[in-house]
């Protein structure tokens, strides 16, 4: 079943990742950009993260790619043209991305054995609920980076309402 | 009965794709994006990291840098509308005062 559901959004969220790379429109890779985060979604629910899956459907793709979305219309963004530039970035981009991913890849393969299989029944038995144990911690030990989270959230909204405020 | 590499593998994938939107992309709100999506998959990795050590210490993790992409996202798309006011396009190679 965990597997099934890992197979299936695993390639949703490949899929998803690799048409955001090749469609030449923002709207397009903004829609992509969403599967991504949807099947990601489930991919933590699977991993035992519930307060995780509901946070990343409500910031993520409610949120941030509504934000992604309304600025691709408000901008009128068009495909993009070829350049000089780009066809640059194709020599460089292709291999050191495949350069990177190799050398993760061949990490995580070689480290199989220590790394383990994912266990959910002993997650979900537990007699403490998931969000419970996170909202513990999240104000017993985690409490000043909290707050100071909530500062940061202020400045953001300020700075972006500076940034984006037309100038008289 | 999923190994933990094969989670670890797939953000492996997304992380790649994103370098590669990153690199070759000349839109800028493509190319934030792709920081996203490369977000993204370093929250995957702490999430199935936290899961193989039973602790919730790498959820609040995912937690905080969930917050800090939404900050980052606001104020990135202010900065791009502010940058297609005074440059009227969204082309990487058009936004060259600095090097010319």
């Amino acid at each position: 079943m965990q597997i099934a559901l890992f197979i299936i959004f695993g390639l949703l969220a490949v899929a998803g990742a690799l048409n955001l790379l090749f469609q030449r429109h923002p709207i397009n890779s903004a829609l992509s950009l969403i599967v991504v985060m949807m099947s990601l979604a489930v991919l933590y629910f699977s991993l035992g993260a519930e307060f995780l899956a509901a946070a990343q459907v409500i910031v993520y793709s409610g949120a941030v790619m509504v934000l992604f979305v309304f600025v691709i219309m408000l901008l009128n963004a068009g495909e993009e043209e070829e350049t000089r530039g780009s066809r640059m970035a194709y020599i460089a981009g292709i291999p050191g991305a495949a350069a990177v991913f190799c050398l993760l890849t061949f990490l995580f393969l070689k480290e199989r054995e220590a790394l383990g299989t994912t266990h959910l029944r002993d997650a979900l038995s537990g007699t403490v609920s998931n969000i419970t144990e996170v909202s513990h911690q999240l104000f017993t030990s985690f409490l000043l980076p909290f707050e100071v989270t909530s500062v940061l959230i202020l400045v953001a909204i300020l700075g972006a309402v500076v940034l984006a405020r037309k100038e008289s | 009965m999923v190994p933990i590499a094969w989670y670890l593998v797939l953000a492996a994938i997304l992380f790649s794709t994103g370098i590669a939107a990153f690199l070759i992309r000349r839109n800028v709100i493509t190319i934030f994006m792709s920081i996203e999506l490369m977000l993204n998959a370093v929250n995957l990795t702490f999430v199935a990291f936290a899961h193989m050590w039973h602790q919730v210490s790498g959820q609040i993790f995912v937690f905080f840098v969930m917050v800090v992409a939404a900050a980052e996202a606001a104020v990135g798309l202010a900065i791009i509308i502010a940058l297609f006011r005074v440059r009227q396009t969204l082309n990487i190679d058009q936004v060259n005062l600095l090097k010319d």
